[in-house]
């Protein structure tokens, strides 16, 4: 069997990407960043840093206003809606602060639905589902509907339905952000399992006690890094296990 | 180099089953405001079933009576002079009508100037639409009419003062049985016959029949026929219609009517759909209201589901999936009211020709029609919500709030 070569690059390359907004707001002025493949990285700033605009950029949701973004290898700019669709379905999964889950459809659903788009058949698609509910801690939960969980269990629904597809790069958009430090808790710990097990993973978060887990920080302010280190930790799991003791 | 990827990336597609059934959960999860839209479109579809399925029962019975009656019944009455006055059909015309080879049976019935009252106390003037008329015995069985009430004129009691009232007559006479006298022509009559209903000879149900020599002795009728009613083979119709006239007067054929009165049954019949169409564009309007209802569920559904849309485009639904699955909700919902508005109309033409003792009749092509509405209907007000839908950019989309 003969092994791809190794990528050159990154899973996500951002070269001066600039972000302007109609009403000359600049929300990136020229952000140079690479996401390697098994990151546990976090992108933290303050509201109005341009936080969310680099999730939109690393996410495919958008495109720069100027500079380079790749993802996978695929250069944004030269595809088109249909074909960055298809990227997103295979290369990305998303979890966000509201969870978004479909109100009055079981969790074994919700999670199936993450799956609609990938090609796969509707019986593969609730296996799948079983099992990543299994994985996030929710296997007694497949029939519970949204409004029968506690937040952080919809969380972990939530994010069963990024990981089902088993997508390399998982985007989490204040993952933690309505939840009780206990549930919080509980989703990192998840998200460090997934990490360990070979994903990789972008937190996008305000809090720096949750960006202090991460193995790398970005600080974004005012639509430019300000700081990107490698944490001195030696791993996250490590530190969460740590933590739990 | 960054050439490890040789193939772009392309989307999966979504199977019909997967598009009916992401249609279906969007209308799932607002059951209310779905019949509501929905009930508008089953309006419209029922209304549009109802008319068309009452004038096709209404068809049927008719076409079912002319059936039941037979074309093969003809008509002689007396035509204008070439000096414009009134003809009169020869004493003698129904005997030459008898004689005519495929003719099976023939009567006649002659108007006699008197009236028909209750008794003596009421006015000559007030004659309540009823027409006193010598009627000859074989006329029952010509027009294969039936006797309710009593008996039909014979040899016997067409020499007496004896009457027999169509259905008509008796109603507007009040009465409901034989044996009762009635005052005509300035003597008692007795009432010995009420005859049923004769659609064909829709005049026989309003006079008042005796018999000829009864007439000519008691009424001072004249004897000259003014309508003789004659039945013959199907096949032979028309050759009969050609000869009666020359048969009937021949020296003067052209003074001789000749009718046939399923024509205007059959016309009847035909001219049964014509008056629908006000209808068929009243229930048309309804669902075109419909329509919009749907249409404007469906924007308003757009705008509540931004959320679930930007979710569902960092999932990987491309803006056309997107457009689908909203279409394919409109489609759904205004196949919903379609279906229920074609049960309800198909419920309600049953229920009224049944009423009617009607046959129930849905033209299947009505059905059709129906469910091609509706999916023109569902499309079009799905189409600009659902575009819409896919126009929204995914990251306005995820963040609403």
């Amino acid at each position: 069997m003969t092994a791809p070569p190794p990528a050159p690059h990154g899973i996500v390359e951002l070269r001066a990407v600039t972000k302007t907004y109609p009403g000359q707001v600049h929300a990136l002025r020229g952000v140079d960043l690479t996401i390697a493949r098994g990151d546990l990285l976090a992108i933290v700033g303050p509201s109005g840093s341009g936080k969310s605009t680099m999730l939109h950029m690393i996410g495919t949701l958008d495109r720069p206003t100027s500079g380079t973004v790749r993802v996978a290898g695929y250069d944004v700019a030269t595809l088109t809606d249909r074909e960055l669709s298809a990227l997103r379905s295979r290369q990305l999964g998303f979890v966000f602060q509201h969870f978004h889950l479909a109100p009055g459809v079981s969790a074994l659903d919700n999670v199936a639905d993450g799956l609609l788009y990938s090609g796969t058949g509707r019986r593969a698609r609730r296996e799948r589902a079983a099992a990543a509910l299994e994985r996030v801690g929710l296997g007694h939960r497949l029939r519970h509907r949204p409004s029968e969980l506690s937040g952080g269990e919809q969380q972990r629904v939530a994010l069963a339905r990024a990981v089902a597809g088993d997508p390399p790069l998982l985007l989490a958009d204040e993952p933690t952000g309505n939840l009780d430090s206990g549930a919080g808790a509980g989703v990192l710990s998840l998200l460090a399992d997934l990490h360990a097990s070979g994903t990789t993973i972008a937190i996008i978060t305000h809090d720096a006690e949750i960006a202090g887990w991460c193995a790398r920080q970005v600080r974004l302010r005012d639509g430019l890094i300000v700081d990107g280190h490698d944490h001195d930790h030696p791993s996250p799991v490590e530190l969460l296990r740590g933590a739990r003791r | 180099m960054t050439g490890h990827h040789h193939e772009r990336p392309t989307p999966a597609r979504l199977s019909p089953g997967d598009v009916l059934r992401v249609g279906a959960a969007g209308l799932r999860a607002r059951p209310t405001r779905v019949i509501l839209s929905a009930l508008g479109i089953a309006i419209g579809i029922a209304t549009m079933i109802a008319v068309i399925g009452i004038s096709a029962s209404s068809r049927e019975q008719l076409l079912r009576q002319l059936d039941r009656l037979g074309t093969n019944l003809l008509t002689v009455a007396p035509g204008r002079t070439m000096f414009g006055e009134d003809a009169k059909l020869p004493v003698g015309a129904l005997a030459m009508v008898q004689r005519i080879r495929p003719v099976r049976t023939a009567a006649a019935t002659g108007g006699v100037e008197a009236t028909v009252r209750r008794n003596n106390h009421i006015p000559d003037t007030v004659t309540g639409g009823i027409a006193v008329q010598a009627a000859s015995t074989e006329l029952l069985a010509t027009l294969e009419g039936t006797v309710v009430k009593g008996a039909w004129l014979n040899a016997a009691t067409a020499r007496l003062p004896a009457v027999v009232l169509g259905s008509v007559a008796a109603d507007s006479l009040g009465l409901a049985r034989t044996g009762v006298q009635v005052w005509m022509g300035g003597r008692w009559f007795t009432v010995i016959g009420i005859l049923g209903p004769m659609p064909l000879a829709p005049e026989i149900e309003r006079s008042a029949l005796v018999g000829f020599p009864a007439a000519e002795e008691l009424l001072g009728f004249d004897g000259y026929p003014t309508t003789i009613y004659e039945r013959s083979s199907d096949a032979a119709v028309e050759s009969v219609r050609d000869a009666l006239p020359r048969t009937v007067n021949p020296r003067n054929p052209e003074e001789v009517t000749v009718s046939r009165p399923s024509d205007a049954l059959a016309a009847k019949a035909a001219a049964t759909g014509a008056f629908t169409n006000l209808l068929l564009g009243l229930g048309a309007v309804a669902l075109l209201v419909g329509g919009v209802g749907v249409a404007n569920t469906m924007v308003i559904s757009v705008l509540e589901r931004r959320r679930e849309i930007g979710l569902r485009r960092s999932l990987g639904a491309t803006r056309g999936q997107v457009r689908v699955q909203f279409l394919a909700e409109s489609l759904l919902l205004s196949a919903l009211g379609g279906l229920v508005g074609a049960v309800l109309g198909a419920l309600a033409t049953t229920a009224y020709a049944l009423s009617r003792d009607w046959p129930p009749v849905v033209p299947p092509w009505a059905l059709g029609g129906a469910v091609a509405a509706t999916l023109v209907i569902g499309t079009a007000a799905g189409l600009y919500p659902a575009m819409r839908a896919a126009r929204l950019s995914p990251t306005v989309a995820l963040a609403t709030t």
